[in-house]
C-alpha cells in the first residue's frame, strides 16, 4: 500500500443530527428545567467539587443538550449534591434533580 | 376654565410631559416629593451611547418647565389620593389640595438594594460598590480612588445584579445596565489609562443605535475586558482587595482573580412612591411589580383607572430617550383624553 | 349453655382476625433485623412494657396527641376507640359477676343482654346497666361525628380526608353500623324484658312492646353480622392500624428505631397509619402550593399497595412536620430517606478519590461553616469576628474550599456515597485534635450529631457555642432594643430539639416576639433541600405564607440559624433577615 500521506480525520464536529436525542428526551422529561440554563455559569463558578477537581456543571449541561456524553459519562458522578450551585442559580434550574436525572439517564440508555 | 391635570413625580417623564401638556393648553401642577426636580438623572454624570452630559439634558427638561411656566410644588408627600365621580383630589401632608380631571403618574423607580444580594459583599466589604456610587465618583470631579483609599488598577464590573435573577425575585432585564456598564468602563479608562476593566456578563444586551459601536470601542480603544460568566461570590483578602470567582464559560474553566474595587450594575425595581400611590388609587401591578398598563403594545400610558395616566419608569426599566418621547406620548393621550376622544375606542 | 345461631357471624369473623392478625405479627416480628430482635428480648419483661401499655392507652384509646392539635377530631377517635374498649372490659366484668365461674364463650358478653334478662345477681346491677347504656351512647355520639366528617370536614376544621379504597368502604360502613345496631338490639330487647337503662329503656319503651317482639331477633343478627364483617375486613383495610399501632408502639418503647434501610420495622410503621390524614393538614406543599398527592399517608398507602413512584417520593421537603404531629409516632422521615435509597443507583465507584484533604493545623476548636454559608459571607464573617473577640483559638475547616457534609446526598437517597464524604470529613476532624466541633449550617450539625460518630468530640451547633460563650463571660452582649422574631429552622428545631439556645441568647439581646407557628409548630422555610423536584414557583408560594406568619407581630427583623433560611425567606421578606451570629457580633 503506497502512504499517500493522507490521515483519516475522525469528525471533531457535535454531528447534532446523528447524536442520541434518548437521553435528552428522559431528562425533559423528568426534569423539566434542564430546558431554561442559559449557561451563565455561576453553577460552576460556586461549585464545591470544582474547588477540587475538573468538574464542569455547565458544560456537562450544554453538551448533554448537543447529545455529547462521553465527557458527561465520566464526571457525573463528581457531584457531592451539596446544593450550591441551585442556590446561585438565576434561573432556578433543578441543578441537583437535575443531576441525579442525568445519572439515571446514563444508566438506562448506556 | 382649562382641564386640569396633576403629574406625580418630578423626574424626566414628569418634567417632559407637564411641559407639553402646559404647552397644550392644560393647567398642570407638578408634584415632586423631593427639593429639586430631575429624579435619578441628577445623579448621572454622562449618558450613554454619546457620553453627553447628563445636565444637558437637565437643562433642556427645566428650560421646559420654565418657559412653560409649569406651576412645580417641590418638597411634596402625599397623604391621599381619591376618585371622586370624575375627578381627582390629591392632598399633601401640609393640608394643600389639588384637583384634577386626569393625573399622571410617573413615580419613577428604585434601584435594586444589592445587600440583597449578600455573596456579592456589597456593605460587607469595603471596596464593592455599586454603579450609581461609581457616577458619583465621576460627576465629583475628584481623583478616582477605592473606598480604602488607593488608586485602582484592576477594576471588576459585575452584570445583571437583582435583574434576571430568580433568587432574588426579579426576573426582568432592567434593558439599561449593560450598556451603562460598558458606558463606565470607558471612563473608568479614560480616567485612568493605566488600570485594567474586567467585565462579567451573562449577555451583552446592545440594542440601541450606536451601542454595539460602544461596545466595539470599549475593547478596540480602551482594552476593555469582557467575560462572559456570572459571579457566584466575592471575598475579601487580607488587603482588602475583592477576590472573585466565576467560570469563564468561553474557555470553560473557572477563573479565579483579584480586583482593587468591584462595581456591581444594580437593576431597576418599583420605587416605594410608585406602590404608595397605586395603593391609594387601585392601580393594578402586573408581573414583575411594575405597573401594569391596559396593553403592552397600543397603551402603554393608560392605566386601569379612567383618568390615570403612566409615564416613564414607573411602568417598566426605560432609557432616558425611551422616557422622554414616553412622557410626550402620555401628553397628547391625555390631551385626548381630555378632549373627551375615546382613546380605548380601537380596543372595542 | 347459651347459644344461638345469630353468633356466629360474630364468631367466625373474630376467630378469623385473631389468627390474621397473629400470622401477620409473627411474620414481622420474624423478620426483624437481629439487633432489634435483641431489643424485644431485653425490654420484654421490664417495666418497659409497663411504659408501652401506658402510651397505647394514652394514644390508641385517649388519641392523646390528636386531642392537643383538633380537640373535636380527638373526642371522635377517643369515643370509637375508649367507649368500644370499655363496652367490652365493663360488659365483661357484669357477665363475669353474673355468671361465677362457669365458663363462657367470647361471644356471650357480647350478647349478654340476648340470654340474660334478670341480671339483678350482680352487685350494683343498676348501675352496670346505667353504665353500658351511657357508654353506649358516648360511642354514638363518637359514630355521628364520623359520619360529619366524611360529608363535611370543614366541620372538624380540616381541608381534605383521606381518600378511600373498597375494602376501606366495606369495613368502615360495617363499622359506622355496628353501634346502631347494637342500640335497636339492645333497645328492642329491653322493650320486652326492660334490661336497659335510660337510653335503651327509653328507646325500647318508645318502640313498645309488639314492635320490639318484631325487631328483637333481625336485630341481634344484624348486630352479629356487622360486627363479623367489620372483624373480617380488618386485616384487609385502613383498621388494620389498630392492632399494628399497638404492636409499633410497644416495639418503640423498647427502642426500637427505623434505621437507614426499609425493613419490617418499616413495615409495621407503614401499616400502623391510622389514615388519621393529619399529615396532609399540616403539610405546607398542601395548604401553601396546593399540591396535594405526596403526603405521607398517601406514600404509606403506595408502598402498600406497590405503586409508589419517584417522583412524589422525591416531592417533600423533609421539614419533619407531619412527623412531629403524627398520632402514632412513625419516623415518616426515616422511611422516605429509606424509600428513596431504593429508586437512587447506589454506585460506589469511588467517585470522591479527588479528594485529598491534608490538615496538619491543630487546635482545640473546629468550625465548619458549610456549603451554604459561603454563600450568605455575612455569617461566616460574623463567626470569624465572635471568634477573634472570644480569643479561640480554632480551625476554619472550610475555610478556601469545602468538602460537602453529607448530608444533601443521604437525603436524596444516595447513601453510600455520603459516608464517602463522611469519612474523609471525619479525618480531618480527627486528625485536628479539637475537641469541639462548631459548626453554622444546621443540616450539616444534623448529620454530625447523628452519623459521624465522633468520639470525644462535642459537635455544637453555632447558636449552642454561642450561648456557652455568652455564659462562660468570653463575649459581652448589649441590648439592642429592637424588636425580633425567631425562624426554627427545620433541621435544628424539629430535627435536632434545639429551640431553647437561640431564644436565650434572643432574649438577652432584644425584643423576642413570637410568630403564630412556635418551636415545634414552625413553618419550613420552602428553601430546604429534601425536596429534590419542587418547581420555584412553588417553593415561593410556601415562602411567601411563611414571611406573613412570621410578621404576625411587625417585627422590625426575623432571626434564623441556618443559612439556607437567611437567604430563602430574604427573597419574600420586607424586613431585613439576619442570622443569630450577626446580631450577637453586632452588639
Amino acid at each position: 500500500m503506497i502512504d499517500f500521506g493522507y490521515q483519516i480525520n475522525t469528525d471533531r464536529q457535535i454531528d447534532y443530527d446523528n447524536n442520541n436525542k434518548d437521553i435528552i428526551n428522559y431528562i425533559i422529561k423528568f426534569e423539566p428545567t434542564f430546558k431554561i440554563c442559559i449557561a451563565c455559569g455561576t453553577c460552576t463558578a460556586t461549585c464545591s467539587a470544582g474547588n477540587f477537581t475538573d468538574f464542569n456543571i455547565r458544560k456537562l449541561i450544554t453538551l448533554i443538550k448537543r447529545g455529547e456524553y462521553d465527557e458527561v459519562k465520566k464526571d457525573i458522578d463528581k457531584c457531592m449534591l451539596c446544593g450550591k450551585c441551585y442556590l446561585a442559580c438565576p434561573r432556578a434550574v433543578n441543578t441537583r434533580n437535575l443531576i441525579l436525572t442525568i445519572q439515571k439517564a446514563l444508566e438506562k440508555y448506556n | 376654565m382649562s382641564k386640569k391635570v396633576v403629574v406625580i413625580g418630578g423626574g424626566i417623564a414628569g418634567m417632559e410631559s407637564s411641559a407639553y401638556l402646559t404647552a397644550m393648553g392644560y393647567d398642570v401642577t407638578l408634584l415632586e416629593k423631593e427639593n429639586k426636580l430631575g429624579g435619578h438623572l441628577l445623579n448621572w454624570e454622562k449618558l450613554f451611547p454619546t457620553m453627553r452630559l447628563g445636565n444637558e439634558v437637565v437643562k433642556f427638561l427645566n428650560k421646559g418647565i420654565d418657559y412653560e411656566k409649569v406651576k412645580v410644588v417641590l418638597n411634596a408627600d402625599i397623604s391621599e389620593a381619591n376618585k371622586i365621580n370624575e375627578k381627582f383630589i390629591i392632598k399633601l401632608t401640609d393640608n394643600k389640595e389639588f384637583e384634577a380631571d386626569a393625573v399622571l403618574v410617573t413615580t419613577g423607580y428604585e434601584l435594586f438594594d444589592a445587600r440583597k444580594k449578600e455573596e456579592y459583599g456589597y456593605g460587607i466589604y469595603d471596596n464593592v460598590i455599586t454603579s450609581a456610587e461609581l457616577e458619583k465618583l465621576f460627576s465629583s470631579e475628584k481623583e478616582l480612588i477605592t473606598p480604602s483609599g488607593k488608586t485602582p488598577k484592576k477594576i471588576g464590573i459585575v452584570h445583571c445584579v437583582g435583574s434576571r435573577d430568580e433568587k432574588v425575585g426579579n426576573t426582568y432585564c432592567s434593558k439599561v445596565c449593560c450598556v451603562t456598564a460598558v458606558k463606565q468602563s470607558i471612563e473608568i479608562k479614560e480616567k485612568l489609562p493605566d488600570a485594567e476593566v474586567f467585565c462579567y456578563y451573562m449577555d451583552l444586551r446592545m440594542f440601541g443605535m450606536n451601542f454595539e459601536a460602544l461596545y466595539k470601542e470599549a475593547q478596540e480603544k480602551y482594552g476593555v475586558h469582557f467575560i462572559r460568566g456570572r459571579l457566584s461570590e466575592a471575598c475579601e483578602d487580607i488587603d482588602g482587595n475583592i477576590i472573585v470567582k466565576v467560570e469563564d464559560t468561553l474557555v470553560g474553566k473557572p477563573l479565579k482573580m483579584t480586583v482593587d474595587l468591584l462595581v456591581l450594575m444594580v437593576g431597576f425595581v418599583t420605587s416605594e412612591g410608585t406602590k404608595k400611590i397605586a395603593e391609594m388609587l387601585n392601580l393594578e401591578f402586573g408581573v414583575n411589580r411594575f405597573l401594569k398598563t391596559r396593553d403592552q403594545h397600543t397603551l402603554t400610558n393608560v392605566s386601569n383607572v379612567p383618568g390615570v395616566f403612566f409615564a416613564g419608569t414607573c411602568t417598566s426599566p426605560k432609557t432616558i430617550t425611551n422616557t422622554i418621547t414616553d412622557a410626550r406620548a402620555a401628553a397628547s393621550t391625555i390631551a385626548s383624553y381630555l378632549q373627551g376622544y375615546d382613546i380605548e375606542k380601537r380596543t372595542k | 349453655m347459651h347459644y344461638d345461631n345469630f353468633v356466629l357471624p360474630f364468631s367466625i369473623g373474630l376467630f378469623t382476625l385473631i389468627v390474621i392478625v397473629i400470622y401477620k405479627f409473627s411474620l414481622w416480628i420474624k423478620n426483624l433485623p437481629q439487633t432489634d430482635k435483641q431489643l424485644i428480648k431485653k425490654g420484654l419483661f421490664t417495666f418497659k412494657t409497663l411504659e408501652a401499655i401506658k402510651e397505647i392507652i394514652l394514644e390508641s384509646l385517649f388519641h392523646r396527641r390528636i386531642f392537643k392539635r383538633n380537640p373535636l377530631l380527638g373526642y371522635m377517635h377517643c369515643t370509637l376507640a375508649l367507649g368500644w374498649f370499655l363496652l367490652i372490659l365493663v360488659g365483661n366484668l357484669e357477665s363475669r359477676l353474673h355468671s361465677g365461674s362457669e365458663i363462657n364463650l367470647p361471644f356471650y358478653p357480647i350478647f349478654f343482654k340476648f340470654f340474660v334478662h334478670d341480671r339483678s345477681n350482680i352487685p350494683f346491677s343498676k348501675f352496670f346497666t346505667f353504665a353500658m347504656d351511657f357508654i353506649l351512647l358516648f360511642v354514638l355520639s363518637g359514630v355521628l361525628l364520623a359520619m360529619t366528617k366524611r360529608f363535611y370536614s370543614k366541620f372538624f376544621g380540616m381541608k381534605k380526608t383521606t381518600k378511600m379504597k373498597l375494602y376501606d368502604k366495606l369495613a368502615l360502613t360495617s363499622l359506622w353500623f355496628i353501634f346502631p345496631f347494637r342500640l335497636i338490639a339492645e333497645s328492642s330487647t329491653s322493650g320486652i324484658h326492660h334490661t336497659g337503662s335510660f337510653l335503651t329503656d327509653g328507646l325500647g319503651s318508645l318502640l313498645g312492646e309488639s314492635l320490639s317482639s318484631y325487631l328483637v331477633y333481625p336485630a341481634w343478627w344484624a348486630y352479629s353480622l356487622s360486627l363479623g364483617l367489620f372483624f373480617i375486613s380488618v386485616p384487609f383495610s385502613r383498621y388494620m392500624h389498630i392492632p399494628t399501632e399497638i404492636l409499633l408502639i410497644s416495639l418503640r418503647k423498647y427502642g426500637i428505631r427505623q434505621n437507614n434501610n426499609y425493613n419490617s420495622f418499616s413495615e409495621i410503621a407503614v401499616n400502623s397509619c391510622p389514615r388519621c390524614g393529619m399529615c396532609i393538614d399540616i403539610c405546607q406543599l398542601s395548604s401553601s402550593a396546593n399540591i396535594n398527592n405526596i403526603q405521607s399517608v398517601y406514600i404509606f398507602r403506595a408502598i402498600r399497595e406497590g405503586t409508589l413512584n419517584e417522583e412524589i417520593l422525591k416531592n417533600c421537603l423533609l421539614c419533619g412536620r407531619c412527623q412531629e404531629f403524627c398520632p402514632v409516632g412513625i419516623e415518616i422521615n426515616n422511611i422516605r430517606i429509606s424509600k428513596r435509597k431504593e429508586f437512587v443507583i447506589q454506585n460506589n465507584k469511588n467517585s470522591f478519590s479527588y479528594l485529598n484533604p491534608v490538615n496538619s493545623q491543630k487546635a482545640d476548636y473546629i468550625y465548619f461553616a458549610g456549603c451554604m454559608t459561603h454563600l450568605t459571607p455575612k455569617i461566616k464573617n460574623a463567626m470569624i469576628s465572635i471568634f477573634d473577640k472570644a480569643k479561640i483559638n480554632y480551625i476554619f475547616m472550610d475555610k478556601d474550599a469545602s468538602i460537602c457534609c453529607g448530608r444533601p446526598l443521604k437525603m436524596a437517597g444516595l447513601e453510600e456515597k455520603a459516608n464517602e464524604l463522611v469519612k474523609k470529613n471525619k479525618d480531618i476532624i480527627c486528625n485536628s485534635g479539637a475537641k469541639t466541633l462548631i459548626t453554622s449550617c444546621p443540616i450539616c450539625y444534623k448529620i454530625f450529631k447523628e452519623n459521624y460518630n465522633l468520639e470525644n468530640i462535642k459537635v455544637v451547633h453555632h447558636t449552642e457555642f454561642l450561648l456557652s460563650l455568652v455564659k462562660e463571660d468570653k463575649i459581652k452582649l448589649n441590648h439592642s432594643g429592637k424588636k425580633y422574631v425567631y425562624h426554627d429552622p427545620c433541621e435544628l428545631g424539629r430535627g435536632s430539639e434545639i429551640y431553647e439556645q437561640p431564644r436565650e441568647l434572643l432574649k438577652m439581646l432584644s425584643d423576642l416576639v413570637i410568630s403564630n407557628n412556635e418551636k415545634q409548630d414552625s413553618l419550613c422555610c420552602g428553601g430546604c433541600l429534601g425536596n429534590l423536584n419542587i418547581e420555584e414557583i412553588e417553593r415561593n408560594l410556601i415562602t411567601n405564607d411563611v414571611v406573613d406568619v412570621l410578621m404576625v407581630n411587625n417585627p422590625e427583623a426575623i432571626i434564623t440559624a441556618c443559612p439556607l433560611c437567611k437567604k430563602t425567606l430574604n427573597k419574600s421578606s420586607k424586613v431585613e433577615v439576619l442570622d443569630i451570629a450577626e446580631i450577637v457580633d453586632k452588639s
